[in-house]
């Protein structure tokens, strides 16, 4: 398991705050500049990077995803590039942040299961998360990520059962990513009521830190969760901020989260 | 024959590849379907509904014109042309508006290329009276204004998508985002015999009542099975209907004709079981095209139906296990064959049934004489006058332009 991660779930416990993991695409608007783009997250406070790399057809993306993956694709952005090129760069700037890719399950395949998990371990990937990849079908993955040392992080959803949030929890690698809402990703006004809850019945169960993603965009939303959950996810909102005005945008979200994570 | 091999598995390919959230509406789905097929009342009312609104069973005609001309084996077709609405799509929007309703879901959404799978989903939701919403890529909307207005008529929202290549594959991504949102009480019917399970075998179920009634009938039109059945392939939900009942029959060859479009070496076709590779799209491992860093490539054809750079995943199973035999035909082949159908036989073919008369003429002569091969007529050519209209009609058989 990497301890990377852990460490910087305890790093931000031990400050009293919970963890930011923030989300970026990989190549937009190009893959140098993106490299900004996550190094000035990490200068905001990020404690985790979440790397996106860019699919065709995402379809658990809302819209603001969905285009920065299609300016990522125009740019040249490719998952093999991403840990050619992103990764090491990022790495070397950052070296205490936790990377972790996001993408989905076709892009892995096409370059090969075994292949994605050396290189991965070998650039300083520490997690992978598959939003199109259920339990059901993570077997072999997993089974390979594991030799690597690469965590594969699983997701629970709003419409899980408590007893398959449970099974998904006690069984989980790295953190528990809890889509906070039934719905793709995007910034949302509110946050449905019975989340914290949820939240409290798969921190109970997970060896793991526990974090709420999907539809979080405000300082007030991170400190409302942070009561219930080791951190939040940020993803379409810096997104959003970095593609508008660049990776001071993404600095001053990434440090308003922050304050709104401290406890 | 079973060809599922594990829960929701055709061999390599099938399987759930979903955001979390949608799997437990997939496996709420998964049981009700199973709890509506072993109770014969659901039976007994999609089949009442198939005969007395959708005028199955539909005839198997022999084409006299084209066995002649072809001068191999008697060719035969299988009408679902006749089938209410033009195509057979309409036998699966029956069978899961029906089982949506027995779920107790409030609304219905569904993605179209074409927009006969949206009209037949618009049509069996004005039946059962449940609120509907299309999802078709914006350049579908453009190519396919009879069947938008016909799901408008009907009292369907039709969604333009803009998103990708505006077509099929992005209205199908736009109606998996919408469902994600509204999965507590919302149905998608899904037209193809692709997607998550179990909606491979859903549609299939629903469909090969196409070639149960086609196994009846030739044994009464020529008394035997036929000895190839031919069907066009895109998602394959008509291909699937009509071969599945044929998969234990080892005397019946299976083929299955994929969209060659400009020519396979153009790189704009949809050949998926010809030259796809495997892969994740839209939830199921099957054969997709795509370049080699897993990005889906835009597919294309004359023929909005089969402008899908996927296919279901029992065919790729079949395909890759020699069962199917797989054909492809261009545009301009089908394009031809559409005038040779409607001069020869009066029927007007939908472009996507073109494409399996295609490569019909030289499958009746690789058959030869006293052979039957029988071709699935899918649809009807209505919906594409005015694509085919636009490229000029050719003159009259015996008159001198």
């Amino acid at each position: 398991m990497s301890g990377a991660i852990a460490k910087a779930f305890a790093r931000a416990k031990a400050r009293g705050e919970g963890a930011l993991v923030a989300y970026g695409m990989a190549g937009d608007p190009d893959l140098p500049r993106s490299v900004d783009v996550f190094t000035a997250m990490v200068e905001g406070g990020a404690d985790i990077v979440e790397v996106g790399v860019a699919f065709s057809d995402p379809i658990a993306d809302g819209p603001v995803i969905q285009g920065a993956a299609e300016r990522a694709l125009k740019a040249g952005s490719t998952l093999k590039r991403v840990l050619d090129e992103v990764v090491p760069e990022l790495h070397r700037r950052c070296p205490e942040t936790p990377l972790v890719i996001m993408t989905y399950v076709n892009v892995i395949m096409a370059m090969g299961e075994e292949r994605f998990a050396k290189l991965a371990r070998e650039r300083g990937v520490s997690g992978v998360i598959l939003p199109d990849l259920p339990p059901e079908e993570s077997g072999s993955l997993r089974a390979t990520f594991d030799a690597s040392g690469v965590d594969l992080i699983p997701l629970c959803a709003p419409t899980t059962p408590p007893a398959r949030a449970e099974a998904i929890a006690k069984d989980a690698r790295g953190f528990v990513y809890c889509v906070a809402v039934s719905g793709v990703t995007g910034m949302r006004a509110e946050l449905p009521a019975d989340l914290s809850q949820r939240l409290e019945l798969v921190r109970k169960a997970s060896p793991m830190p526990v974090v709420a993603g999907f539809g979080i965009s405000t300082a007030e939303q991170a400190h409302t969760l942070s009561a219930h959950a080791d951190g939040v996810v940020v993803g379409s909102a810096l997104v959003r901020a970095a593609h508008a005005e660049g990776p001071q945008a993404a600095r001053a979200l990434c440090a308003e989260i922050k304050r709104g994570l401290k406890r | 024959m079973n060809t599922q091999t594990a829960v929701g598995r055709f061999g390599r390919f099938g399987g759930r590849y979903v955001p979390e959230t949608l799997v437990p509406a997939l496996m709420e789905l998964e049981e009700a379907y199973a709890a509506a097929r072993a109770d014969p009342t659901f039976d007994a009312e999609v089949a009442q509904v198939l005969r007395e609104f959708v005028g199955r069973p539909t005839t198997l005609t022999p084409a006299r014109r084209l066995t002649e001309a072809w001068g191999g084996a008697h060719v035969w077709l299988k009408r679902e042309d006749l089938a209410h609405t033009g195509a057979h799509k309409i036998n699966n929007t029956v069978g899961q508006v029906l089982l949506a309703r027995r779920m107790g879901k409030k609304r219905i959404i569904a993605e179209t290329g074409a927009g006969q799978h949206g009209v037949a989903t618009a049509t069996a939701c004005a039946l059962f009276g449940l609120p509907c919403e299309v999802f078709m890529g914006a350049l579908d909307v453009e190519r396919q204004a009879l069947n938008v207005f016909r799901m408008r008529a009907l009292g369907a929202v039709v969604r333009p998508v803009e998103s990708g290549s505006r077509t099929l594959k992005d209205a199908m991504n736009e109606a998996m985002r919408t469902w994600v949102s509204q999965v507590s009480d919302t149905h998608y019917v899904i037209g193809s015999a692709a997607g998550p399970h179990p909606y491979p075998t859903v549609v299939r179920d629903f469909q090969a009542i196409i070639g149960r009634e086609l196994r009846t009938q030739a044994q009464a039109a020529f008394g035997k099975l036929p000895d190839a059945i031919v069907a066009c392939v895109g998602g394959g939900s008509n291909a699937i209907g009509v071969l599945h009942p044929f998969i234990g029959d080892p005397s019946v060859r299976l083929i299955g004709v994929e969209a060659g479009g400009h020519g396979l070496d153009s790189g704009q076709h949809g050949a998926s079981l010809t030259l796809g590779t495997e892969g994740v799209l839209h939830g199921s491992r099957s054969l997709v095209l795509q370049d080699a860093d897993g990005q889906i490539q835009e597919a294309h054809s004359i023929s909005a139906g089969l402008d899908y750079p996927g296919v279901g995943p029992e065919l790729a199973h079949l395909a890759k296990t020699g069962r199917m035999e797989v054909r492809t035909a261009t545009d301009d082949e089908a394009l031809a064959s559409f005038y040779e159908v409607a001069r020869l036989e009066g029927i007007l073919p939908a472009l996507e049934t073109s494409h399996a008369f295609a490569r019909g003429r030289e499958l009746a002569r690789e058959l030869g004489a006293g052979k039957y091969l029988v071709i699935n007529c899918s649809g009807r050519g209505d919906k594409d006058v005015a694509t085919i209209s636009a490229r000029g009609v050719p003159p009259a058989v015996g008159v001198k332009p």
